[in-house]
């Protein structure tokens, strides 16, 4: 009666989400008296899931299953879910997570509950505390069913060591064509860039930065940093910027370690979808921008004098540091 | 094709949150309510159908009597008809049971709802309600096409877009990009009036499985006074010494 965590993956690699929730079931399990069983897709250092407290590795090889496909994904972690008589199921909260999760929840007759950002309070009753109303307030939240799920937030647990031994075991689910019924046609993914929820930091810019031309110097401040782009509504709105990027309450959530808004004002919808990160530095050159009463740390200036500045002082902090 | 678009009623985006009942429960005083705005560009994308490809279009929404301007709005930008189930929407799963069983005997061959509603934001209704009912499912969708039976669909995915392809039936859990922005419908005057006579069902719940339950609320601790720094050396030294970021 092992806590069953799913480990994300890409092209055979464990992503760093995978060892947060990977930290994250453990815990849990603790709390449980119990064991930490992980199942991955096509994976190959299977055993590096040892060192966050995973003793067993459930690992699929499934051609078929090279890309992800909700509906077969989520039919392998139900029928292991079974195998292992699991009765709480950990993912992360990446889009993809939140494609399965609901599909498998509803398979096993689970609750779900996304956007966690702590362990459970209580083991009985089983209650989690999650983000709600987009980031601008918590849940404490109970869940009822015998067998439960829990997608846990980006960072906010964060990965925790736990030095065991992993067994790794082939673990192959019986699938069927309906399982395959959606296909995917293409993946339009730019390699090497790092996504708003993976990333540690996202550097994020507004209107305040007056046209597309102009994120040139964000780009180049993002990847000093190692950084994510970001954008306001208004930015994507206009289409400076693809959708993709914009963060908010209709947009992404961003719960990064770092972020940094240039020439963005801070409207409550934009504040609402980074709340949940931890330090928020802003840089704008109206002083009553409502971001300076949301931010820790604030400069007052002109975006195309401080961002150059900045970035040049990153590179020498960075080449004192390297 | 016959669509169904699932609305959700929620805060207004600018809404401030507060709590009662001893921070049980969502106060709902001074608060506009609107269509989930992930319902919207659903509900704006069927209309296109409706209006290229000759559907029909129906929303449904679970909630009280409360919950009927919202969904006149949405008969105003010209949904044919709406089922409202009589109920107070619990959570996830119950609101998914209830829209499914108004499915299974309404022949859909498009379910869509948003992705997730911008109030309890449990992301679950779409795919658990895909599940229930064994259609196909794809989430996060930010573009879709139906030709005859089949469907092209972009669902978002972290750092980027996967076009996939399947058949009707299908449920789709939309967002922005389904349609722009300024695409999206103000009811105009004729609207609102054709909406008023248009037909509101309402249907009482079934029995239905509530397997979480939010019992207490708060809000996230009030932040300290911002730090202004008058340079970047600054900043980078306090981001490194004292936050501990980089």
């Amino acid at each position: 009666m092992s806590v069953l965590v799913y480990t994300e993956s890409e092209n055979g690699k464990f992503k760093k989400s995978a060892f947060e929730v990977a930290s994250y079931a453990k815990a849990v399990a603790d709390q449980l008296g119990s064991s930490v069983t992980a199942i991955s897709f096509n994976t190959e250092n299977n055993d590096e899931l040892g060192a966050y407290g995973v003793s067993k590795v459930l690992n699929v090889t499934d051609d078929k299953l090279a890309t992800f496909n909700a509906l077969a994904y989520a039919n392998s972690i139900e029928q292991a879910a079974k195998s292992e008589s699991t009765q709480v199921i950990i993912v992360s909260s990446s889009t993809n997570s939140k494609f399965l999760a609901p599909i498998l929840a509803a398979k096993l007759k689970a609750g779900y509950v996304p956007n966690v950002v702590a362990a459970p309070e209580s083991t009985s009753p089983f209650t989690v505390k999650r983000t709600a109303f987009s980031n601008k307030g918590f849940a404490h939240t109970e869940i009822t069913t015998e067998t439960k799920i829990i997608g846990v937030s980006n960072n906010a647990f964060g990965v925790k060591e736990n030095q065991t031994t992993a067994a790794v075991e082939t673990f192959n689910a019986e699938l069927n064509d309906t399982d395959f019924a959606v296909k995917s046609i293409e993946i339009d993914k730019v390699a090497g860039q790092v996504s708003i929820a993976d990333a540690d930091i996202v550097v994020s810019g507004g209107r305040g930065l007056k046209g597309p031309e102009n994120w040139g110097m964000i780009e180049h401040l993002a990847e000093v940093l190692g950084a994510a782009t970001a954008c306001s509504k208004p930015v994507s709105d206009m289409g400076w910027r693809p959708h993709g990027e914009h963060v908010g309450q209709t947009g992404k959530p961003v719960a990064s370690n770092l972020y940094i808004a240039i020439g963005i004002s801070g409207a409550i919808q934009h504040l609402a979808g980074v709340s949940a990160s931890k330090t928020k530095v802003v840089i704008n050159s109206d002083p009553e921008a409502p971001f300076f009463k949301a931010a820790d740390y604030g400069i007052v200036g002109d975006a195309f004098e401080v961002v150059p500045k900045l970035i040049e002082k990153l590179k020498e902090f960075k080449a004192q540091n390297a | 094709m016959k669509i169904l678009v699932c609305i959700s009623n929620v805060p207004d985006t600018t809404s401030k949150i507060n709590f009662t009942d001893g921070d049980t429960k969502f106060d709902t005083n001074g608060v506009q309510f609107v269509i989930n705005p992930n319902d919207e560009f659903g509900l704006t994308r069927a209309m296109w159908f409706k209006e290229k490809q000759g559907a029909t279009v129906h929303i449904a929404t679970v909630g009280e009597a409360s919950v009927e301007p919202t969904m006149r709005k949405a008969l105003a930008i010209g949904a044919d008809e709406a089922i409202r189930v009589n109920a107070a929407p619990t959570d996830g799963f119950f609101v998914a049971e209830q829209l499914a069983n108004i499915i299974k005997d309404g022949a859909y061959d498009l379910v869509v709802a948003g992705r997730e509603s911008i109030d309890y934001n449990g992301g679950m209704v779409p795919g658990i309600l895909a599940t229930l009912l064994g259609m196909n499912f794809v989430n996060s969708c930010i573009s879709l096409e139906v030709e005859g039976a089949t469907a092209t669909a972009i669902r978002e995915i972290d750092g980027g877009k996967e076009t996939v392809q399947t058949s009707l039936p299908l449920v789709i859990g939309g967002q922005k990009g389904l349609v722009q922005e300024s695409d999206l419908k103000i009811p105009n005057m004729r609207g609102i009036m054709m909406a008023r006579k248009k037909t509101l069902n309402v249907v009482e719940p079934i029995d239905a499985t509530v397997a979480t339950k939010d019992a207490k609320f708060d809000k996230p601790v009030a932040k300290g006074a911002v730090k202004l720094v008058n340079s970047a050396d600054e900043l980078v030294d306090l981001l490194h010494n004292e936050a501990k970021v980089i």
